[in-house]
């Protein structure tokens, strides 16, 4: 479109804002924006007047006081003394926990059923076709119901172990199944610093000895590169890392004094070792299939995203179908896999929010159940989670949009 | 593309929000249906029967109110609500009155802005058990897995109660009684804790209520009852004192049965003013002289509607107890109608 590039005449005039185009949109943007904010200055004091009408007010004081009640799986120490604030945060924590734990799950499940679903075998390809359609299809709340209520029905209770010849065994004496959760053996230090309990510290230092044993084989396989290409010769480095991987941590763990914690009836309950409950299990797994669902027709798309020629070419260099998939397939799929990605894991965030429906206590069941409920601070508390739910959706599309653009097609 | 912001936002601004809070009497009169929020379903309480006819205790009080006020007990929208979703679906004015086993606590009166009306139903928390565990006091339930109702006050004062006996429990959060229910008979927690008649109700409905036993311990004063929005305070009178009629009338001896010979030859000036024949009590509440006594044709007196709902009779088989009224040493009693 061509546009006279002769300069306007005359004096500057009111209708201008409309009839030229250099103002025209502008113009327009400022009165959007203008009654934009007329209507949320409306619908504010609309609130206002409505909840000054009803007596109430909007305050925030409720966080700082006693929430009154208790929750069945907490990261950190909370008892019904706590805050309110300590209850949401335990929300928060145990939101992160299944949303970090199912982004992993339904990226590992995605995977598979994508490449398989391409697969040369008739049965395995329309085995995940099968699995993709139903899973993707049905709603997640229906699925975390239903696997939750298959658990509680299936499983045996805990009474179950009791007795001389009882239904259920532990397996192996350490596991246990019920439809409370899985218990499992947990880990202690007799040694560590803070006593038998144990604190932080210990667990950081164990960590702390991974991440060095991370740097050393990092640095070996360096040198071997470095080696390699000298020499032409690759020094076999398996043992060396073998050994930087494992004897650093053995020792630490030794001195330390580590020692396992294993499960074992007591009163109504199992009682030590690490509880992994029910609700928690659900939640992940259902999250984790549905999603991995979604996932799993991202890859597909990337792969077939793949020009044919790729695959031909590597498998004429000689190359296996599952080196060629790894090696070559799948790097450059990547480009297009990770972009729809980001919005499978923000979903899985977000969908985490159902865990009402089985009993997590995750942020909506805290702060916005179960605090709204008792303070009745409804406003207050659903403010607080949207803002909660989009600062983690920004956070985690901010990462994972700071990882696309490191592995996307560098263009120069 | 502009112009449709503009447009979408003056369509936002045209739904202007709910109107003024007007006397909720009009609303329910030009409406010409009562919206009670009840249970999503508690046998004996409130609950739709074979025929999806909703029956029950607290029922019982919605069709009483909507009799009173618009003559007819049928007139009545159940709206089913959770522990969660009750005080925000009276807040908002989506249902008038809420007649479900709610506890008259401090914080919901002064705090949620709600006026309670009465207490239909004396009650306390208790704990159910499978017989087979043995237990004989909640003070034996160190270690167990309790089943609750999220966002009631029973949650509340279950942890109180295992703080100050300094034991430990887990909680097993769920929505509604069925959840709870078929959660408990899985085993998937071993204990059930609500308000006793609840347990009571609950267990009526098991196929072997005898497996399974109430404990002793009553851990908390739960009064049950209707209420209403403050600020409307015709409104609260009438179902205040539409409760109050049904429990006068127990006292008073007027029953379902006898209200229509009691209301023409009754020579107790109080039955007289209380079924409309003398005095003007109807109009003092806005409503006419045969308020009261439809709602008791309709419904019965207290007695009857406890006898018919939740009492010894009925498979729920609760005992009057704190509910007696006054002169039978219970608590029930209302102020005089003069």
């Amino acid at each position: 479109m061509s546009t006279t590039t002769d300069p306007q005449q005359g004096a500057f005039r009111l209708s201008m804002l409309l009839n030229d185009t250099r103002y025209r949109s502008a113009t327009l943007q400022v009165i959007a924006a203008i009654v934009l904010a007329l209507t949320l200055f409306y619908l504010y004091s609309n609130l206002a007047a409505n909840l000054r009408q009803a007596g109430l007010n909007i305050a925030f004081d409720f966080l700082g006081a006693p929430a009154g009640y208790d929750i069945n799986q907490t990261l950190i120490d909370y008892n019904s003394q706590s805050t309110n604030f300590r209850a949401a945060i335990v929300g928060i924590l145990n939101t992160l926990l299944v949303a970090f734990l199912a982004c992993i799950t339904a990226t590992v499940f995605g995977v598979i059923a994508g490449v398989l679903r391409l697969s040369n075998n008739w049965l395995v390809r329309k085995l995940m076709a099968f699995y993709v359609e139903i899973f993707r299809n049905i709603p997640v709340l229906i699925w975390i119901i239903i696997i939750f209520t298959i658990m509680i029905a299936v499983m045996p209770g805990p009474r179950a172990f009791r007795g001389d010849d009882p239904d259920a065994r532990m397996i192996l004496d350490l596991f246990a199944f019920t439809n409370r959760g899985v218990y499992v053996p947990g880990p202690f230090f007799t040694r560590g610093i803070g006593g038998a309990d144990g604190s932080w510290v210990n667990w950081a230092l164990v960590i702390a000895t991974l991440i060095g044993s991370f740097f050393a084989t990092r640095a070996v396989t360096a040198r071997a590169n470095a080696t390699q290409a000298a020499t032409g010769i690759r020094p076999n480095t398996l043992w060396i890392n073998l050994a930087l991987w494992f004897v650093p941590v053995i020792v630490v763990l030794f001195i330390l004094g580590l020692s396992w914690d294993i499960p074992a009836l007591k009163g109504f309950n199992f009682a030590g070792g690490l509880k992994i409950g029910g609700p928690l299990i659900a939640l992940w797994f259902a999250l984790s299939i549905y999603t991995g669902a979604f996932i799993a027709e991202n890859v597909r798309a990337g792969i077939l995203a793949v020009s044919k020629g790729q695959t031909e070419a590597a498998s004429a260099l000689g190359l296996r179908p599952g080196r060629v998939m790894n090696l070559v397939v799948l790097p450059q799929a990547m480009r297009v896999i990770i972009p729809p990605l980001i919005s499978q894991y923000l979903n899985i965030t977000k969908n985490s929010s159902l865990a009402i429906a089985v009993g997590y206590a995750d942020i909506t069941a805290t702060l916005g159940g179960i605090t709204l409920n008792q303070t009745g601070r409804a406003i207050e508390c659903v403010l607080l989670l949207m803002a909660f739910y989009l600062i983690i959706s920004l956070l985690i599309s901010a990462f994972m949009n700071v990882y696309n653009n490191a592995v996307k097609l560098k263009e120069r | 593309m502009k112009k449709s912001y503009i447009l979408g936002a003056l369509t936002v601004a045209g739904l202007s929000a709910s109107a003024a809070a007007a006397a909720t009497l009009d609303d329910v009169k030009a409406r010409g249906t009562l919206n009670c929020g009840v249970t999503t379903g508690l046998v004996g309480f409130a609950a739709p029967d074979a025929n999806g006819e909703w029956k029950g205790f607290d029922v019982a009080v919605c069709r009483a109110v909507a009799a009173a006020v618009l003559g007819d007990p049928n007139a009545v929208e159940f709206v089913p609500t959770t522990g969660k979703t009750r005080f925000t679906a009276l807040a908002s004015g989506e249902i008038d009155m809420l007649a479900r086993n709610t506890t008259w606590t401090f914080s919901r009166d002064n705090d949620l802005k709600f006026e309670f009306t009465g207490v239909n139903y004396y009650d306390g928390q208790g704990f159910m058990v499978p017989k087979e565990l043995g237990v004989s006091s909640a003070k034996d339930l160190d270690g167990a897995t309790v089943c609750i109702q999220t966002g009631t006050t029973t949650e509340l004062n279950l942890a109180d109660f295992f703080r100050a006996n300094n034991i430990s429990y887990e909680p097993v959060p769920i929505e509604t009684n069925a959840e709870a229910q078929q959660q408990y008979l899985a085993g998937a927690c071993d204990v059930y804790t609500t308000d006793a008649s609840g347990l009571a109700a609950t267990r009526a409905t098991f196929e072997n209520p005898g497996d399974h036993t109430l404990l002793p311990e009553i851990v908390s004063k739960e009064p049950l009852g209707p209420l209403v929005r403050h600020g409307d305070n015709e409104w609260g009178d009438i179902v205040r004192w539409t409760l109050n009629a049904l429990i006068t009338a127990e006292e008073l001896g007027v029953s379902s049965v006898n209200v229509g010979e009691m209301a023409t030859n009754t020579n107790n000036p109080e039955v007289a003013r209380l079924l409309g024949t003398e005095g003007d009590l109807g109009a003092m509440l806005g409503l006419d002289a045969d308020w009261a006594k439809r709602a008791i044709e309709t419904q019965g007196n207290y007695g009857e509607i406890f006898a018919q709902n939740i009492g010894e009779e009925t498979p729920i088989g609760l005992a009057r107890g704190l509910n007696a009224q006054w002169t039978d040493g219970g608590l029930l009693y209302s102020p005089p109608f003069r």
